[in-house]
Formats: C-alpha cells, structure tokens, sequence
C-alpha cells in the first residue's frame, strides 16, 4: 500500500511529507524549529502544553501543531510577533502556576522548561505566582515525585501506559488543580503496577518526577519511546 | 514620656538592613542603643516538605557572602541524616572551598568595607570614605585587596565550578566533581601572590594599630564569653571539629562541646524589637551569657593554630590581651588577617595532598537517622544547621543559628559602649554616626544575602525630643 503525499508551505518553504503527519512532525523533519514541551516523539500527541501553537493563513484562531495534521495546500507560520507573545504568556502561566525556583531545582541547566523560557526572552513571570506547597512523594527506593515543578504535559503518563504498558501513572482532577497520580492516588512505595523501569523519570521536561542522587544530564533520556517501540518492532 | 531617639537606618557597608537606635536622657547623654535587624526571611518554614537532598542549595540562598559555609553545615547535617563517613579526598575538597570562602569573605570586610573608615578616616569625606576612596589615595593597597579576594574566589570556582551559590556541587556523602590537575596547579601557582599580600596588609596593619589606641579602648570594648570550633588538640578550626568556651578570664569553661548538642548549651530569647534571635549561654543565664563568635572568637579560644606563619602572627596576637584574650571588638580586623594568612597556609597543604585528585568524592547512602546537625565556622562565626527529616527524607523541622546572631548580644553592648563616648546628642555630626555604624561593621556581620552599594546609601538621622519634635537632623 502506498501513503499518500501532503503538499504544505512552511514559512514560506515548500514541504511534502505522508499524510497523517502533524505539523509538528513536519516542520522537525524539515529543520524547522516550533518550541514544544509535551510532544514527544514515539508518545501519543496531547496538545496539553500549547507551546507549539502555530498560525495556519486564512484562519484566525491557532492551532496546535502536534496535534493538527498536515493538509493540502496548507500555508503554516510558526514565526510571528503574534506567536512570540503568546509564547512567552504561556511560559510564564506555566511558571506562576507551580513553585518553580530554578536555584534549587534539581533540573537546573536540563530543564526543557528553562531552557525554553531563556530561548523566548521570558526573562520575569507576569502574573502572580501560585508557589503550592504540594507534599513531595519520595518513597519509593529511587524515584521521586515533587508536584510542585510538574507542568502537566503528561509525558510520564503515556510512556509509563504506551511504552512500559503498565499505566501505573494517571491524572486526577481538573485544569491547573490536575496531579499526576500513582496507582489510585497512593503513595509510589504502595505501588503494585509501577515496575521501577525509571521511563517516567527519563522523558519528564522539567524536575518533577527524578532518580535520586543521579544528575538528570544522566537521567534524562529524550528519545526512550522511540528506542524502546523501534526495537519492539524488530 | 517619650524617650529621645535618635535612628541610624540603614546602617550602610555591612550585609543586609539593619537600624541603630540610640536612646538619649533628658540631659542628652546616652541611655542604650539598639541594634535592630529589620529582614524576615523565613527559611525555617518554607524547607518544611523538601528532600533533605535539597538543603544545601535552598539554605545557600541565604547568604551571597558567605554561600560555601551554609554549604558545609548543612551538607554535614546531611551526611548526619544517612549516618557516612565521607571519603578523604572529599573533605579535603570541603575544606579547600572553605579556605576560599574565608579568604575572599575577609578580604571584602578588610578592603572593601572596613578599610575607608580604618585608612581614609571616622571623619573623612563620606561621599569618598568608600572602596573607590581608598583607591584614589592607596591605589597599589586597593588593587592588592581586590588580588586577594579573587584569588579566593577562584579557589570556590576551580573547585565547585562557580564562583556564588555552586550548591550543586557539594552533596550528602561528599562532593560530585573532583579537582582536576589543571585547576589545582593553577591555585598552586596563584597562591604565593596572595600569601604575600597578605603578609604586607599584615605587617602594615601592625604598624598602623598605635594610630588607633582610642578606638581600640572604646570600640566594643568589653569582657565576655568566647565560643568557636577547634581541633582535637584545640587548635584553630573551620569546619567539624569540637566547641570550645572561653571565659571571660582566659579559662576554659567548657572544652569539645559536641555540636550536635548545642541545644543543651546554648538558649535562643527573643526580643519583640528585633526579628534576630539572641542566643546565650544556657550555663550562665540571659543576658549574662553574653558570647561573641567569628575570627577574633576563634583566635581566643584556639591554642594554637597549626600552621607556621600563622603560628607566630597568633601568639604576638595574643600578648594584645589579657591572659591571651583580646577583648576588643576593634581587633576583629587584625584576627581576620591572620585568619587569612592561616586559610592560605592551609589552602597550600591542602593542594599539596597526594589526594587531593582521587575521584573517590562521594558515599553514597540513603536515609538512616531522622535528625542532623552539621557545624562550621563561617567567616563571621559558628553556623549550626539542624534538621529532622522523615523516614522518607523530607525535612519535617530546621534551626538554623546563623554566625551573625550569635553575635547579637554582643552588637548592642558595643554600639550602646561606642554611642556612649563619640554620641553628644545636643551636637550630632556624621563622624560619630559613622563610629557607630563602624563598630557594626567591625563585628561584619551578615544580616541577609544582600550588599548595599557602597558609599553613597542614603543615611538620615534625626534627634527627637520628649514632644516628638525632630531638633536636629543630619542627612548624608
């Protein structure tokens, strides 16, 4: 069976790619660079962090580019003045919406967050800060769980259920309340389904979810599900 | 009746904000004075929750002096909380970054802080009686005291990576880098210059202490209790070691106090006026127990302190005293030079270790005990950091006793001595102003993370009478 070829414009740069690709996927094939933080290649797109927000010609809302497929003749901009502005609200929704104090952050300087947040100019936080004082979960043997940094992009979740298939971590509530939870909302060390495999801790963007004692340069590993599915298929 | 009041706010070339109010009589002499710390920075609460991991960079954020020293404590309660013995090489490393911690602290409170005021002058030109001041009329002494506190702060960044808050470096059971050849052999060679410098400032200082035979008698000048770390053999120490008090008589009251008990010896009052606690001595009762720490603390109470250059610097210091203890708040500034010395003495046996290199940095353990206390001298006093943790290592209580607090007593006895003799209220000029803030920055003490810009803070002192009316009033 043959797939089918989509003809696109990317800032004014002609691209074909399969059908069923997302703009996302296009625009990194193509060398094009789209800021994004719960996109992760070989995971389910999400569309949960609203950083790859591009502008697509004669229409007036935005669109998010991981989840929108390509399209004929589509005209995409993922550079404006517009796109800027709202990039850098979106940062710093994502940080005044938790305690992000990157001085004491086991993530500093292997942040995706941070590093985002340095490469858009996002150089002080708009709004007022929320700084929760969510409890940290560091009872398991390695693992550890400091809510008060996650951005709720997910990745964890669908490495943990797509990649390992257990789906030890899920969601609880809703909007900016929402926590990433083990099990049914039990401490990790009660865990009966999580199999230490440390995935979560290997795609997490930011220092939420993190190996004791191990510096994330180490930890962090962006390419796990593409690996792991790649060689699955072998 | 309302008491006259005259306020010093703030008090400029120290760390942090702080105020000095001194109370007048009716006939204007001086009643008291109180140093009163206006910062709030509420450490103790907000490291409720985190992992005991994390301590050593949050309680660094403390202080932008003196970060390594916040470092030590608390890296020493950790390795407390998962009960190791860290390896050689390790705290070699510890102690090297803390050498260069004390040498570029002491080097900004001589040069940078203290110095206009001791060279240019109590009286001088306030609007020069600064860093730049000093430059202008002792260039070549200027350009040697900033040499010197580079050279410390090369030693924190060679070692740790940078030069302010390296809080990843440093680790429970160790440190996570080690010294490579290049950087030790650049200290290596670095340090002769620095030695020499200060062996001048030391020798020039030596020479200049007669000029100041006034200040020396009335600067904080008055008996008390002495505590700091020392060594088995009661020589001078910086980091571990065990607590020493000396009376105010030159005896030994008590001798290889174990920090982790310092609660059993040491009280913490409060005062509603100041948001500094007053910590005292448990045995001798408040405010009686009146104890000054910090380098002229510390060279009191040592022996001895183990190096040659600074061996023979520390027994001419003490003839200044009787029976070796040197009462005056004044000679914080010699005690601090030859503290340095002895920082470059050690920094050079140190470099000089065979081990020094290993990459064996670092035991790595998990949590074992729910309670740590770690201690060491920081370059303004003892700094003790304690803390429970719960059995899966989140800090659930903290004490800190921050070096400057100990120190507290003892601020408001010298600027009450020194408000008493330079302070004529029906006459207030800029230079006995500036003696008392003087003897405040005498002490060094560090009252926040942040440093005023030097020279040019604004200062407003106003004399008010028993009717609330302002009769006098000096801005500046």
């Amino acid at each position: 069976m043959t797939t089918k070829t989509v003809s696109l414009k990317i800032d004014g740069h002609d691209i074909s790619v399969q059908e069923g690709t997302s703009i996302l996927e296009a625009a990194i094939e193509n060398g094009i660079d789209i800021p994004h933080l719960c996109f992760l290649e070989g995971l389910t797109k999400t569309g949960a962090c609203r950083l790859c927000l591009v502008e697509l010609k004669g229409q007036a809302k935005l669109f998010a580019s991981c989840s929108t497929p390509v399209s004929d003749g589509m005209e995409v901009i993922t550079d404006s003045v517009k796109l800027k502005e709202y990039r850098k609200k979106t940062i710093q929704l994502l940080l005044s919406e938790r305690t992000h104090v990157c001085s004491v952050c086991v993530a500093n300087k292997n942040c995706e967050l941070q590093a985002l947040a340095d490469k858009l100019g996002v150089d002080h936080v708009a709004y007022e800060r929320e700084w929760t004082g969510e409890k940290v979960d560091s009872s398991h043997p390695f693992l550890v769980i400091d809510r008060n940094r996650c951005i709720l992009c997910t990745r964890c979740v669908r490495v943990c259920d797509e990649v390992e298939g257990v789906h030890a971590l899920d969601l609880k509530l809703r909007g900016k309340d929402s926590q990433i939870i083990v099990d049914f909302d039990d401490s990790w060390a009660n865990s009966t389904s999580c199999t230490s495999c440390r995935k979560c801790a290997k795609v997490c963007p930011v220092g939420a979810i993190y190996v004791e004692g191990e510096p994330l340069s180490q930890t962090k590993d962006r390419n796990i599900a593409n690996f792991v599915l790649s060689r699955r298929k072998k | 009746m309302n008491p006259k009041v005259i306020t010093i706010h703030p008090v400029t070339r120290i760390e942090g904000h702080a105020k000095v109010s001194i109370f007048l009589n009716d006939d204007n002499s001086v009643r008291d004075a109180r140093f009163q710390v206006i910062d709030f920075r509420g450490f103790e609460k907000f490291c409720d929750g985190r992992p005991f991991y994390e301590m050593p960079s949050i309680t660094a954020r403390a202080c932008g002096i003196c970060p390594v020293s916040h470092l030590l404590a608390s890296a020493q309660a950790c390795d407390e909380v998962v009960r190791v013995n860290i390896p050689y090489t390790a705290e070699l490393l510890r102690r090297l970054i803390h050498m260069g911690q004390l040498i570029q602290s002491h080097a900004l409170n001589f040069f940078h802080l203290s110095a206009p005021d001791l060279l240019l002058g109590m009286d001088s030109e306030p609007s020069k009686r600064n860093i730049l001041g000093l430059a202008a009329e002792y260039p070549e002494l200027a350009r040697k005291g900033i040499r010197l506190r580079k050279f410390g702060q090369e030693i924190i960044e060679n070692v740790a990576g940078k030069r302010i808050h390296s809080g990843d470096w440093i680790v429970p059971g160790g440190v996570k880098v080690p010294l490579n050849r290049e950087k030790r052999d650049y200290l290596k060679n670095n340090l002769p210059e620095a030695l020499k410098v200060t062996q001048e400032t030391l020798a020039m200082w030596k020479n200049y202490l007669p000029k100041f035979e006034e200040d020396i008698e009335n600067f904080g000048n008055f008996p008390s209790y002495y505590m700091g770390l020392v060594t088995h053999s009661g020589g001078l120490e910086h980091y571990r070691g065990t607590l020493r008090v000396v009376a105010p008589d030159g005896s030994i009251m008590a001798d290889h106090l174990n920090p982790q008990k310092y609660h059993e010896y040491i009280g913490e009052a409060s005062e509603d006026w100041s948001y500094m606690k007053f910590p005292y001595l448990k045995k001798v009762g408040y405010p009686e127990g009146l104890y000054r720490v910090g380098a002229l603390a510390r060279l009191n109470v040592a022996s001895h302190c183990g190096t040659p250059l600074a061996d023979e610097e520390l027994k001419e210091f003490k003839k200044l005293g009787k029976d070796g203890v040197v009462t005056s708040t004044f000679h914080y500034h010699y005690a601090r030079l030859i503290e340095t010395l002895f920082c470059l003495e050690r920094t050079k046996e140190i470099l000089e270790d065979s081990e020094v290199l290993s990459d064996n940095i670092w035991a790595k353990a998990s949590v074992s005990s729910s309670e740590g206390v770690g201690v060491a001298e920081a370059p303004r006093g003892t700094l003790i950091h304690h803390y429970r943790v719960d059995k899966n290592g989140l800090i659930t209580w903290t004490n800190m006793i921050i070096a400057t607090e100990h120190n507290n007593l003892a601020f408001n006895k010298a600027v009450t001595q020194v408000a008493k003799k330079y302070v004529k209220a029906n006459k207030l000029h800029e230079g006995m102003l500036n003696r008392v803030e003087a003897v405040v920055r005498a002490f060094d003490p560090c009252l926040s993370c942040a440093t005023h810009a030097v020279g040019n803070m604004p200062l407003e002192v106003q004399l008010v009478n028993s009717e609330g009316k302002v009769v006098d009033r000096i801005v500046r």
